[in-house]
Formats: structure tokens, C-alpha cells, sequence
């Protein structure tokens, strides 16, 4: 049970903060549809930070550092890129799902185009680095606290410093988008640029605000997802979790908490089809794995997290509203 | 009015044209995508001691002059045989991806749809006897099967669009994802895979039940390459589509409900309908390029497929998007972008670089497409200063809401 939740949180914070990435784009009235590119680029450069850092012993052994820093750089890195999103929507007003699409071309191309250049390989992965004391150190940053107590140990023992940091940034962006009047000016822009503007707001500021948010989100995303799910391997693709994670926005109705909500549920799920067959009751002393003795292909359950969301969605969809200036081009002329 | 018009201002009338100004438009994006990759490789080149000025300008040669740079004759026929080949599947994805976006939908789906009308054609190919039905009953019933599939599943979003008001986007995603694993799901320790050690990956091919495209020697001209008619065929679809899209009732609700759902409603048009019908055309074009792709009969597909989705569904968007969703415009993209992807295949034998870097112009390409509004309403505004008198008529052309 204690392994199952584990696992669900690790699985659910990627989602979690990119689905966070993408409502902070659209509530300031950009779709970031370059999600899923955003994670590749900057999985890709955290990969690389990581990479190069752990050529050195000093950073070998202190891993939650090189951890840390490349967290940093991919988040900044993501934040650059998603810049080429906002100066084609915002200052061009190009069509923004055109311009998503590019991007997602774009960073897979770019990303394997220097993995394979510089490394003559298709994927750069982090390999055992040397410590300081001279011993090898196999890739990892995972915490282990395995004397705790029960709850204790879903969250501190075979942890990582990005879920924490990822849960924080959540709340603090959460309860800034709400109850700062940044937050204010950002939604107004997503639901009425017009009316924003009339009272002063920079919509165009504010819109590069949402998404450069956006980008830094994604991006830390990114790395996180390879750091944690895909072992440490950046190559050029984060198996559709951007894609997934605008699914998860959506389904969360745009708001903070119906996206955590979305995440768990998602994370869960999706955590169950990995692990479906070590589950087991106990009944008289007997472990009994039921998942796995149904004899059902791993396929059933790999389905289930996506069937989920469909029926969720077939019966909450009447409330769902987009904010509603997503996706237009801010034009000051037009009332 | 006078009768006889100056060559400039023939000219400006052919440019105000709109048709002519999109495919300006998307001129203008492939040069400026070709030149951030030469700026990309000159980049490397000046900071890569590796790397030499020559090689970057060999580089982007070698990826614009596409199956031409191959080096031999033959080599070069083999090329551009299989570049025609693998253009058919991706005009129809890109069709598919282009149809839905004229109803004001995003088919993101085109993946999960291909997926499904592979299996449809595989299955229908692979268990008919062909001993006692004719083979191009059997492939034609298998082209049926897989399309019809797609159909459904493109249905899928549709519905959920239309019914319960949910984003087509989340809903084409999920599918996707459960397309991938029903797949698998469906070819799992079935007879349907190749037997031996090294192929156990992947489905019989389905020339090994006597199935597979017509050739009408196109074989024999781009020798050993997969050349067949399903270019032909996608190409006829493709006019088929623009036809219907432009000249019949049905094209005009479907275009109307993508500028406007709501006024399409109050005009008496059945709104959901429309939606749904589109969706599943969309599937259905997704998936018969992907029963073109099999029923080729010498490809390889892959069953075991949950982890990953088909790049061709993808990439039927940027075909789509760099043909302003026009049908015809659709073979050329296609054809434009699979001609890219030869020349950046390439690359990596005659230059340090890889083929990525075709990829990456073709993402440049679709980025400055994203202007071609822009570029448009510049050349309508140049075109406006020299000739006031049609200004206006020109206003309403160049404001038209996309």
C-alpha cells in the first residue's frame, strides 16, 4: 500500500505541475498547446546540466545539489523557449495553436539533433558517474528514509526533492493566481482584454507573464519527469505527458484544485496499470494478488486511466468553462 | 472601366487573389525556414571546431535538393519512389487533420485513428483466404475495414464534442492512448505475428496472404522502392474532399459550423450532426492512410504499440497546416515535407549532421506559418497603397476572420 501511494506520487506530480503550467498560459488567454515540447526542451537541458556537473566528483556526491541546480536550469530553459509561443501570439498574433505545434516539432528536432550530434546516440542518458572517493555512483537523487513510520514513508522515504518543491510551488502559484492582484490582472486578461485594458492592465505584459510561467512550469516538469518516471534518460520525447497533462487542465475545469484533483486520480490510476500485478490482500494469512490473477493483459489496465477521464468528463462536462478570451489574439480595437 | 490592364496591375489583381496570396504565404515560411537551418548549421559551424563552413553549407544543400542528393542514379529513383510511397498516408492524415480544422475542430486524434485503421486493414488482409476470394476483393474489403474503423473512432470526440460539450482535443488524446493499447490488446499472441526470433515485434506483412496495392509498374521505374497507386488513390481522395468542401451543401454546413457553431444553429443547420460527421470523415481519412501504408504489403508494423503513438498521425498536422487546410494544397505539403525528410535522411552519410535537422526546418516552416495571416494582410496592405481605388474591396478580403 505504502509502495502503491509512493509510486502515485511520483507518477502524479509531473502531471501536476505541467497541467499547473498550462492553466497559468490559458487563464491569461494563451492555449499552450507546446506543452509537450516545452517538457522535451527542457528535460533535455536539465539532462545536459546534470550530465555535465556530474563530470565532477564534487557534484557526483552531492546529488540533491546537481538535483537542484538542474531543476533551475531546465525550468529557466523551458521559460526561454516558450518565449518563441509568446512573441508569435502576443506580438505577431499568430495563431496560437499553429504556434504550439511548432514548438512541439521543434523541441524534439532540436533536442536530437544535439544528442546526436555531440553524443552519436539517440538518447542522452545519465550514466554512473565517479564520486569523490573514487568509488561509482549510479544515477539517482531519490531520498531514503526506510525507519519511518507508515505515513512517513509515503512521503520522506524513497523521496525526491522535486515533489516537495513541486507541492510548494503549486500552493504559492495557486494562492497567487486567487489572491494577488497579479492573479487578478491575469484571468482578467484570459476572460476580457479589453475590459483589462480599459482599467490600465498591460495586457500584453500580463500575457507574457501567463505564459512565461507557463514555460518555467513545463519545463521543471520536464526534468522532473525524467528524473523521476523515465530514469534519467532525456530523448526527445516524454511519452505524450504535456498532451496529458492539457487533459488533466481541462478536466480540472481550469482551476488549481480541480487539476490536483485530475492529477491524482490520473496518477493513480496510471500507477495501478504498472503495478497491478504485486497487489495482494491478505485473507487468513494468505497473500492473495486478485489484479493478477484475473489474467487480463496489462493493456485492460493501461486503458483504464484514460477511460476514466472520458466518463468523468461525460458527466462534469455541463459545468466546464474555458476562460473565455483563450486562444484570440488580444486586438485593442475590437470591443 | 478600361478594358486593357497594365502587367502590374494584372499582377496585383492575380495577388489579391487568396488563394495566391496562401501559397505566397507559405513560400515565404519555407524560406525562412530553410534559412534559420543554414543559420542553425552555420551556428555549429563557427562555435563546433568540428565542424567547417563548407560542411554547413553542403548540409542545407544536401536537405533542400531532398531524394536529388542521394549521390547515384539509382539510389536517386529509389528515393523518390519511396518518397512518393510514404507521402500517401501523411496526404491523408494530413486531409484528416484538415478537414476537421475547416469545422473548426483540432484532430489531435489522427494517431489513435491511424492506429485503428492499420488494424482494420491487418486483420481483414491477414484472416480472409485468398484462395477462394480474389486478392483485390480482399484488399479492398481490408482498405473498407480499416477506414470504417477509423470512422468510429473518429466518431468518438465527435460525439463527446457534440453531446456532451467536451473539449475534442482531451477526448482525442484519451483515445489515442486507448487506440495504442486496444491494439496491442487485439494482436496479442495471435496468429497475425511474424514468427520468426527477429520479427516477433512486428505483423506479417500482408503480401505473405497475396495482398497488396496495385503497382501498374511503378516498381519497375523506381526500382526497389515500395512505390504503388496509394499516392494516386490519396491524390483522388484529396480532389474528392476539395470538391465536396467547395461545391456541395454538405462543405458549406461543415464550414459554417467552423466559423461559427452557434450562428450555423440559428441558421437551421444541424450543428451536432455536423460535428459528428466531420469527426468520423476524419477518422476515416487517418485511418485509410494507414491501410494504405499496410496493405502496400511489404511494411513492417509494429504491434506492440502502448507506448508509443504513430509520428505519421502527427505529422499530419504541420501537412495540414502548411496547406491552409486546403485539400489540394495537401499533396503538395505532404509531398514538400516527405521530399525534406529524404534529403535530411541524407545528411548524416556525407556531413557530421543528422536528419533531424530536416525536422527542424520543417518545424521552422510551420512556426512562420503561423504568420502567414500576418504576411497576407501585409501583402494586401502593399497591394492597397498602390491601388486605392480597390481599397475597400480589398478591406473586406484581408479582414476576413479565420
Amino acid at each position: 500500500m505504502i509502495f502503491l501511494l509512493q509510486k502515485t506520487l511520483i507518477f502524479t506530480i509531473p502531471l501536476l505541475i505541467v497541467a499547473l503550467a498550462g492553466m497559468y498560459a490559458e487563464r491569461s488567454g494563451i492555449i499552450n498547446i507546446a506543452l509537450d515540447g516545452i517538457m522535451i526542451f527542457g528535460s533535455f537541458f536539465g539532462a545536459l546540466c546534470a550530465h555535465i556537473l556530474r563530470q565532477d566528483p564534487f557534484f557526483v556526491d552531492h546529488n540533491q545539489l546537481t538535483f537542484l541546480i538542474a531543476m533551475v536550469l531546465a525550468a529557466v530553459s523551458g521559460a526561454i523557449f516558450s518565449l518563441l509561443l509568446s512573441f508569435s501570439a502576443i506580438n505577431l498574433k499568430a495563431d496560437q495553436t499553429i504556434g504550439g505545434t511548432a514548438l512541439n516539432l521543434l523541441a524534439p528536432a532540436i533536442t536530437l539533433f544535439l544528442i546526436k550530434l555531440f553524443f552519436s546516440k539517440d538518447a542522452l542518458e545519465m550514466e554512473t558517474a565517479i564520486g569523490g572517493d573514487g568509488k561509482p555512483v549510479d544515477f539517482g537523487f531519490a531520498i531514503l528514509n526506510e525507519d519511518m513510520n507508515p505515513v512517513g514513508q509515503v512521503f520522506f522515504d524513497k523521496a525526491y526533492l522535486s515533489t516537495f518543491i513541486a507541492i510548494g510551488l503549486f500552493i504559492l502559484l495557486s494562492v497567487l493566481i486567487y489572491k494577488t492582484k497579479t492573479g487578478l490582472r491575469l484571468r482578467a486578461c484570459g476572460e476580457h482584454p479589453q475590459a483589462a485594458a480599459s482599467v490600465g492592465i498591460n495586457v500584453n505584459k500580463m500575457r507574457y507573464l501567463g505564459t512565461t510561467v507557463s514555460g518555467a512550469l513545463a519545463g521543471f516538469g520536464g526534468y522532473v519527469y525524467i528524473a523521476t518516471v523515465a530514469n534519467g534518460t532525456a530523448s526527445g520525447t516524454v511519452a505524450g505527458i504535456g498532451f496529458l497533462a492539457l487533459a488533466i487542465m481541462i478536466f480540472g475545469n481550469w482551476k488549481p484544485l480541480g487539476i490536483a484533483l485530475g492529477a491524482l486520480l490520473f496518477g493513480f490510476l496510471k500507477c495501478l496499470s504498472v503495478i497491478y500485478t504485486q497487489i495482494n490482500i491478505e485473507i487468513g494469512g494468505e497473500k492473495i494478488y486478485f489484479l493478477n490473477d484475473l489474467k487480463l493483459p496489462m493493456y485492460f489496465y493501461n486503458m483504464i486511466p484514460y477511460i476514466a477521464v472520458l466518463i468523468v468528463l461525460a458527466f462534469t462536462s455541463k459545468k466546464s468553462r474555458a476562460p473565455k478570451a483563450e486562444g484570440i489574439p488580444y486586438d485593442k480595437g475590437a470591443r | 472601366m478600361e478594358n486593357k490592364k497594365t502587367f502590374g496591375e494584372k499582377c496585383a489583381a492575380f495577388v489579391r487573389k487568396d488563394g495566391v496570396r496562401s501559397v505566397i504565404a507559405s513560400l515565404i515560411s519555407i524560406l525562412g525556414g530553410i534559412a534559420v537551418g543554414f543559420i542553425v548549421l552555420l551556428l555549429l559551424a563557427a562555435f563546433d571546431s568540428d565542424v567547417t563552413f563548407s560542411q554547413a553549407l553542403k548540409g542545407i544543400l544536401i536537405v533542400i535538393k531532398g531524394p536529388f542528393s542521394s549521390g547515384s542514379a539509382d539510389n536517386m529513383l529509389f528515393q523518390i519512389g519511396n518518397m512518393l510511397f510514404e507521402a500517401a498516408p501523411l496526404v491523408m492524415t494530413g486531409l484528416s487533420v484538415a478537414i476537421a480544422f475547416k469545422t473548426g475542430l483540432f484532430n489531435i486524434g489522427a494517431p489513435g485513428q491511424y492506429l485503428m485503421g492499420a488494424m482494420g486493414a491487418l486483420v481483414v488482409a491477414l484472416s480472409l483466404p485468398t484462395d477462394t476470394i480474389p486478392s483485390w476483393i480482399v484488399w479492398i474489403l481490408a482498405l473498407l475495414a480499416g477506414t470504417l474503423l477509423g470512422a468510429v473512432w473518429g466518431a468518438i470526440p465527435g460525439f463527446f464534442k457534440a453531446h456532451f460539450n467536451v473539449n475534442e482535443v482531451i477526448v482525442c488524446i484519451m483515445t489515442n492512448w486507448i487506440a495504442a493499447n486496444v491494439v496491442s490488446w487485439v494482436f496479442l499472441d495471435t496468429d497475425f505475428i511474424n514468427t520468426p526470433e527477429t520479427k516477433i515485434n512486428f505483423i506479417k506483412k500482408t503480401s505473405s496472404n497475396g495482398v497488396a496495392t496495385a503497382k501498374l509498374g511503378l516498381d519497375k521505374i523506381f526500382e526497389g522502392s515500395y512505390m504503388d497507386i496509394s499516392l494516386i488513390i490519396a491524390s483522388l481522395v484529396a480532389i474528392a474532399l476539395y470538391i465536396m468542401m467547395n461545391k456541395t451543401t454538405f462543405g458549406y454546413e461543415l464550414k459554417a459550423c467552423g466559423f461559427n457553431r452557434n450562428a450555423s444553429k440559428y441558421a437551421g443547420m444541424n450543428e451536432k450532426r455536423n460535428i459528428l460527421i466531420s469527426m468520423s470523415i476524419a477518422g476515416a481519412l487517418a485511418a485509410c492512410g494507414a491501410a494504405l501504408w499496410v496493405l502496400n504489403g511489404s511494411q513492417d508494423f509494429k504491434w506492440n504499440t502502448y507506448m508509443s503513438l504513430p509520428a505519421e498521425g502527427f505529422n499530419g498536422i504541420p501537412a495540414a497546416l502548411l496547406a491552409s487546410n486546403n485539400p489540394i494544397g495537401v499533396i503538395f505539403s505532404s509531398l514538400f515535407l516527405k521530399f525534406l525528410n529524404k534529403g535530411g535522411a541524407n545528411l548524416s552519410a556525407q556531413t557530421p549532421f543528422n536528419e533531424y535537422v530536416s525536422q527542424l526546418i520543417v518545424a521552422v516552416i510551420i512556426y512562420f506559418s503561423g504568420f502567414s495571416k500576418l504576411f497576407r494582410d501585409m501583402l494586401a496592405k502593399k497591394l492597397k497603397g498602390n491601388e486605392k481605388r480597390d481599397g475597400d474591396s480589398l478591406k473586406a478580403k484581408g479582414g476576413k476572420k479565420e
